[in-house]
């Protein structure tokens, strides 16, 4: 999505990325970024919550107007009712790690077999 | 509410997707891009007349019962944004699935949130479409095919501002 954003920026259009996933925005480079720490799926705003929504839209569209330099980054100030999700998503330890293992051979012989037609 | 912390609070989606595919036995890393340079275009009129747009991550709408091949396959659209989408289609994409949901569409792709804030004269108008971007592992295919369509959306409908987001 960067990627797309930073091309239309080239070609005049101005753009606002709304995301969760601050670093792999910031590594990219966009002109402007409005982040908001949840875990990944509703970097708008909470399901349903139509105030915190309207908060984060709003929020995207002072940028518009107000951001004089690219990289600006605002950061919203809501959090996610718990912080379990931090290190619960993508997590490897010694519980899963075998299990993620098979995982990823069984991914493997899938692609492989789509490849082949089979 | 103060703390001190000896780590960095947010989590590094960079790392964790590393460490986790290097745990499925994937020799290579993903290389996200990285530029130096950052292109920026400032509003050239007001806001309260600009027309501004969506980008989404997520799909269309898929019938129920479609087979699992058929739902790996991404495409690039554009869809009326009125009436606005009940439901996008998100279950092959790579969000928090156990500590979220994309029930709401307004959650990940603000659709009703930006109509109510032309209604209310805070931009000129919202456009009569949305565009969906596929996620996808090649950025060749990304900058060469994606973004010169989405760009060229944005012209047909007359757009000065887009606002994009990933899941």
């Amino acid at each position: 999505m960067s990627l797309v954003a930073r091309y239309l920026e080239e070609n005049g259009m101005s753009t606002v990325i709304m995301g969760s996933a601050r670093d792999i925005v910031e590594e990219c480079g966009v002109a402007r970024l409005i982040f908001t720490d949840f875990p990944l799926g509703n970097p708008c705003g909470k399901p349903w919550d139509v105030v915190m929504q309207r908060s984060i839209v709003g929020m995207a569209l002072d940028l518009l107007e107000r951001a004089w330099m690219p990289r600006t980054t605002i950061q919203t100030p809501f959090r996610w009712d718990n912080d379990a999700w931090r290190e619960n998503f993508m997590r490897v330890d010694e519980s899963n790690r075998e299990a993620l293992a098979r995982e990823g051979n069984v991914r493997r012989q899938f692609q492989a077999d789509m490849k082949k037609g089979r | 509410m103060y703390q001190l912390r000896t780590y960095r609070s947010f989590v590094s989606y960079i790392d964790r997707s590393r460490e986790y595919y290097a745990a499925q036995d994937y020799v290579k890393p993903y290389e996200w891009p990285h530029y130096d340079g950052v292109p920026f275009t400032p509003l050239k009129k007001q806001l309260t007349e600009c027309r501004v747009g969506l980008v989404t991550t997520a799909g269309k709408p898929k019938p129920p019962g479609v087979v699992a091949a058929m739902l790996t396959q991404r495409e690039l659209y554009a869809e009326p944004a009125n009436p606005p989408p009940q439901r996008l289609f998100t279950d092959d994409l790579s969000w928090d699935k156990k500590a979220t949901h994309t029930e709401d569409v307004d959650s990940f792709m603000p659709v009703n949130r930006l109509s109510e804030y032309a209604a209310a004269g805070r931009i000129g108008s919202a456009s009569a479409r949305f565009y969906g971007v596929p996620t996808d592992y090649s950025q060749g295919r990304t900058l060469e095919r994606y973004a010169p369509q989405i760009l060229e959306w944005c012209r047909e409908d007359g757009l000065d501002a887009v606002l994009l987001s990933a899941l």
